[in-house]
Formats: C-alpha cells, structure tokens, sequence
C-alpha cells in the first residue's frame, strides 16, 4: 500500500477553485462517488494470504483510481454482502445508502478456492437505487490461487469498476518503466503501476537514460552508452533480448519517443554536425529523416515527445537560449514554443493530445535546479503546477486514463518515483531504493 | 696593519743596529727598506693556494690550502696566515681568495683561489606550466578545464592549462586522448548529456587548434552521471563542469 501523503502535492481544494484550469477529464474532488469495498467473502476456502492480497490490492487500486471518493473499510455499520442477493434485501441495500455510510456505489463479491485455482465472483451496484435495482456491473474472474493471481484478479475487478462507473479504461494493469542504479549502475526497470514487481530488465552496466515503451507495450526503446557513447537500444519485453537498432555517427543519440501507431520513432543525435536535431525513423532502421535544422552554435533540440492524437511532436530546444519546450510538425514544419520562459524540458503528451506535463524552473533556470512537474492545457494556454516541494521534479509521464502522472522527485542522486492524479489525489510513492529516475507510463 | 709593519721594520732595524754599534750611542732605527722592487731569484718566495672543492652549495664548507718557500710572512686575503696551512671556509657567495707570500728581502708572490657558491636546488613542487614544460606523466602534466553553468564555451581561464596540455600531447604523439564532458546536478539529465557532450567537443576543438591532431582525440560525454563530488555547495558544482582528460587504450574501438 502506497498512500505516503506527500507535502509537496496540492490540496485538492485548492484546485477546486481554480475551476479555469479544469478539462473534461479532471474530476473536481465534490463530486466523486461515495465508493464502499468491504473485505470479499472468503469463507470459500481460499487461502489468506491470497485473501489478503486481493482485498488490499483492490483497495489500493480503487483509492488510485482517484474518481471515487473512498470511504475506509472501518467506517462501514451494514452487514457485508457476498452475493447479490444479499445486496437486494431492502434492510441491508438501506444500511449501505443511508447515514452514517451513505454509500452511493458499492463493491463486493467472494473468493472460492478451487483445485488451485482463484475464482473470484465481483460486482458494482448503485445502492441509491432500491433494492432489485442499480446493477453496474457483475462478473467471474479465475487465476491461480496464489498471491501473484489474486493481485492480477483484483486489478482487473477494479478496470471494470472503473469503466463501468463511467470513466473509460483504468490504469491497475498498466506498468511503468524506469531508470533504477539499485544493481550498481544505470539499467531500465519495470514495475506495476503501483509498484509492485519491479523488475530489472537490463544489465549494460553503462548510463542508461530514457527508457519508452510501444505503443503495443511489446518493445522498449532507451538510451545507452553501453556501445562506448550515447545511443538508440531497443529492447523486446518478450524475450528480454536486445533488438537490432541502428548506430549513428555523431557522439550523441538519445531520448526515443515511439509515434502512436508503434511504427516509427523520434530521437535526437549529433549524427550531423556539433548541433543536436530531431530525427524520425521506422521502428526497423530504415527511413531516416531529419527533422529540425539549427543555425548557430551550442543549440540542441532534443527529449520529443509524439501527441498521441494528432501529428505533432513536442521537444525541447535551446535556440533561444535557456530550454523550452516547442511544438512542431511531425514533419518538422512550424515550431513553435508553449513554454513560458525559464527552463523547461521534459513533455509528455496526456493521451488525449490535449495536455502537455513538462519540467519548469519558472524564473531563471539554475540556482538550486528546483524544478517542478507543470501541465499545459494547450487550447486555453492555463498550466497548472503539480508540485511545490522546492525539490527536483521532472520526467513526468502520463497514464493511459489522461488522470495520473508519473514522475522523478528528491535531492540529485537520490530520487524516487511518484504518481499522483492531475486533481492532486491520491499520491503515492512507488521506490524507495537507490536512484530512480526517468519513469514511463505504458500506453494501456 | 702599519703598526705591525712598523714592529717589521723596527725589528729588521734593529738586527741591523745591533751589529754595527757598540753601547754608548743607540743609533736611530733605519728607516723602513722600501717595497722590494727587485728580483733576486734565489731568494724569492713561492706561494701555491688551491682550494677544495673549487665549487660548493651554499652553506657547505670548503678546504683552503697554501704553501710557501722562503716567505718570512703570508697573508691570506690581507690576514696573517702560517707560512704554509690550511683553513676551511664557507662563503655564502662565489668568492676570490688572493694569498700573498713575502720573502725576508721583500720579494712577494701571489696565489689566487676561486670557490664558486651554488644556491641549493628548489624543493620538489610541481612548477607552473609552461609550455616546455612537458616532461611529466599524463596524470601529473595533463589538467582538466572548467565551465560556466550552462555554458560549453572555453573561459580564458581555462586556456593556459589546455594550452600546456596542446604542447603535453604534441610532446608526445603516441598518446590518444579520451575527453569527457561532465555536468553538475542541476539540469535535467537529457539537457545535460547534450551540454556534456559540447563541453567535451569545445575542448578538443580548442586543441585542434593549438596544433594537436584530431584523430587521436575522443569525445565522450557522461552528463551528470560521473560527479567528481556530490556535496551541495558551489564549489563542488564547478567541480564537475568540465572537461576531463584520460589517457585511451590505443588503438581499437
């Protein structure tokens, strides 16, 4: 369970009152769901460690989820129900709806063991509406009864909860990939989006930078100076092998960004002179195509971002002389900035295409390098700061629900990993050991 | 001195008083003889001075040492000496000694002896570089450069040492250079490698310019990844910006 309140997260109040910076998919604290989810029945024989870990795991992943308001598993007075006719006797739907609970959607079921295997019966009712009515959602997982398959039962149980609660796609089975020195030296990670099983998933034994999942979440693009200097790795997350990729001349090729449809990629190299431009080539190595052409001298354009939607490519440039983050044409037509001054590096496109995160040291750009993680909502040009903790913020990325954000945070050489909903709800910690870094949120 | 030359002289008058006179009269002293300004080679003095060593370090001691023949005096620098000795001296500066031998009619010879004085050897610090100053190994000759926060551009300075390094590595042309460019913590990794990467590349140009041949550099940059300190101060943060110099295995990739 990963609910360390940190200080440095807004209070949701207060973005409730900066209504102006609100998008159709922020939810405003005032108005979420009442949500109840008692312990599952488990009379059924299944194991309590299996029980335990679904119980806590839906929890957590309900509480994450950050569009319901979460009412503790202490407070409950009515009767838990394992079965849905227990939900319609009037008394107990009554109990649920009324006050002190007054719950307004509930979620319960049962576990069973059975020969090995977890079953797993779940559902949603809107218990506003009378008994016999308010069904959302009712369905049978299975998985082995262990404590691996209770977790991946209870992390599909609430995507359902959350889609049929009307909010599109949850993020509980989604991962994020990282940088973590915890072995001795740089390699990429991977983990659960809520920080359980990470796993180490290189050994170059080199600086690594940048890692980027596909969009089909079967490849891992990253940096690695494993080959002497800065460049493009690619690796399956299916065999765990490194894939073919080209090598550039230049000393310095880094920071992928896959295009939407997985086919291409974006990086930035030197291959080309002492400048550092934004290049695009197909996922196989073929293609190549530059895309920015610098005048003038010490300029890097690098760290693109592909807009999930449209056909655009943010990045950063120094042409104007401290970073700032552009917007171009994934053809390199137009750029232009959205940064607002400072030094701004780092974007991340929301999944929708509409909102840009980004690192901003708002006013001059060094001193301490306190950096905070920033959301730009490009139609109405409003930005909203998501941290206020006078440390290090930066690399955020986006969830695949366009409600969570990832993103580095602490002293240099000692950062972690946090996620936090774009309301500023729900915050958690994800890392505790060694260094992590540069976190990229899977695409579903 | 004149009252010991006139005890000589009152004495010589004296011996040859003595022989000519009874002791009623006492005859006037003879006036002093003159500075002997013949020759007569069977009486002349002889006077040898050598010094040992001939040269020494400041503070040392050497040997003086002089014979004579028929000398009835010998001055050493002025100073009534024995007819023939020896005398340790230590000058603090390279020094003439001039010893001079009198015979009993007059005659005189001279010896002259020069010890030169040497100042001992400067202690062993490295001396400022200077451009022939590329002698030492690459560690203790070759000096990293120094940047400004943000900045790949080459400080004035940092020119003297890149210049001593220029001359260090046309001295020696077998060696192949691995340049590093590094950041401090402050920036954001990307940025940071990309700033590295300048750094290192500002400095090699600036060696190419200074006549060294580029295939014999490379460039690397490391970002903020391999800090020379990790304490919070500025200090430290200038530290690690920069250039820094490694010797890179010859040949090969």
């Amino acid at each position: 369970m990963n609910r360390i309140a940190l200080c440095f997260l807004l209070i949701a109040a207060c973005l409730g009152a900066a209504a102006q910076d609100q998008t159709t998919i922020v939810i405003s604290g005032t108005s979420k769901y009442r949500l109840a989810v008692p312990n599952f029945n488990g009379a059924a024989a299944a194991p309590s460690d299996v029980q335990r870990t679904f119980n806590e795991v839906l929890w957590n992943d309900l509480f994450q989820s950050a569009v319901v308001t979460m009412v503790g598993r202490s407070l409950y007075t009515a009767p838990t129900p394992g079965s849905e006719a227990e939900i319609n006797n009037p008394a107990t739907r009554t109990a649920w709806a009324a006050a002190p609970n007054s719950i307004q959607r509930l979620v319960f079921g049962n576990l069973q063991a059975n020969n090995g295997s977890l079953l797993v019966d779940a559902y949603l009712y809107d218990v506003t509406q009378p008994a016999g009515q308010g069904r959302l959602m009712g369905k049978r997982y299975a998985d082995p009864a262990t404590a691996a398959g209770a977790r991946a039962i209870a992390h599909q149980v609430a995507n359902d909860v959350v889609q049929a609660l009307g909010f599109g796609p949850g993020i509980a089975t989604s991962q994020i990939a990282f940088i973590s020195n915890r072995s001795g030296s740089q390699e990429v990670w991977t983990m659960d989006y809520d920080g359980a099983n990470q796993q180490q998933r290189t050994h170059l034994h080199s600086i690594a930078y940048s890692p980027r999942i596909s969009p089909d979440g079967q490849t891992l693009a990253f940096m690695s100076s494993a080959s002497g200097s800065p460049q493009i790795r690619l690796l399956s997350l299916l065999s765990n092998k490194l894939l073919p990729f080209p090598k550039f001349k230049g000393n310095l090729t880094e920071s992928p960004a896959w295009s939407p449809d997985g086919k291409k990629l974006a990086f930035a190299s030197n291959m080309d002179g002492s400048n550092v431009e934004i290049y695009t080539i197909n996922a196989n190595g073929t293609g190549l195509r530059r895309l920015t052409v610098s005048r003038g001298v010490a300029i890097d354009n690098l760290s693109p971002a592909w807009n999930p939607k449209g056909s655009t490519i943010a990045f950063v440039s120094n042409r104007l002389g401290q970073p700032q983050i552009f917007v171009m044409g994934d053809d390199g037509s137009n750029p232009k900035r959205v940064s607002q001054g400072g030094y701004a590096v780092s974007p991340s496109w929301s999944p929708n295409g509409l909102l840009l995160a980004y690192a901003w040291v708002r006013s001059g750009g060094e001193n301490d390098g306190a950096f905070d993680v920033y959301y730009l909502n490009l139609a109405t040009q409003q930005y909203q700061q998501m941290t206020h903790n006078g440390e290090r913020n930066d690399f955020p990325s986006w969830a695949p629900d366009n409600r969570h954000l990832v993103f580095q945070s602490g002293p240099s050489y000692h950062t972690q990993l946090f996620t936090v909903a774009a309301d500023g709800s729900a915050p958690a910690q994800l890392t505790t050991q060694g260094n992590n870094e540069m976190p990229n949120w899977s695409w579903h | 001195m004149s009252t010991q030359k006139f005890a000589l002289v009152a004495c010589l008058g004296l011996a040859f008083g003595i022989a000519g006179c009874g002791h009623k009269n006492m005859p006037l002293p003879t006036p002093p003889a003159a500075e002997n300004t013949t020759t007569n080679a069977a009486t002349a003095p002889t006077i040898t001075l050598s010094a040992d060593p001939t040269a020494i370090e400041a503070g040392s001691q050497a040997t003086l040492v002089w014979k004579s023949t028929n000398a009835v005096r010998v001055e050493l620098n002025g100073a009534p000496v024995n007819l023939n000795g020896t005398q340790a001296v230590n000058p603090a500066q390279s020094t003439d000694y001039q010893i001079v031998a009198r015979s009993a009619d007059g005659q005189t010879a001279n010896a002259a002896a020069r010890i030169t004085v040497t100042q001992p050897a400067a202690p062993a610090v490295t001396p400022a570089p200077t451009s022939n100053d590329v002698g030492g190994s690459f560690p203790d000759t070759v000096r990293d450069a120094f940047f400004d926060y943000d900045k790949s551009d080459i400080r004035p300075d940092a020119e003297p040492a890149l210049q001593t390094d220029a001359q260090y590595f046309k001295a020696h042309p077998d060696v192949k250079v691995l340049i590093e460019g590094h950041c401090d913590d402050r920036g954001s990794a990307e940025y940071n490698l990309a700033l590295g990467d300048r750094r290192a590349a500002a400095v090699k140009n600036y060696l190419v310019s200074q006549g060294v041949d580029p295939n014999r550099i490379q460039t690397v940059s490391v970002g903020k990844e391999k800090p020379f300190c990790t304490s919070d101060s500025d200090d430290c943060r200038q530290q690690n910006r920069r250039g820094h110099f490694s010797q890179a295995p010859s040949g090969g990739e």
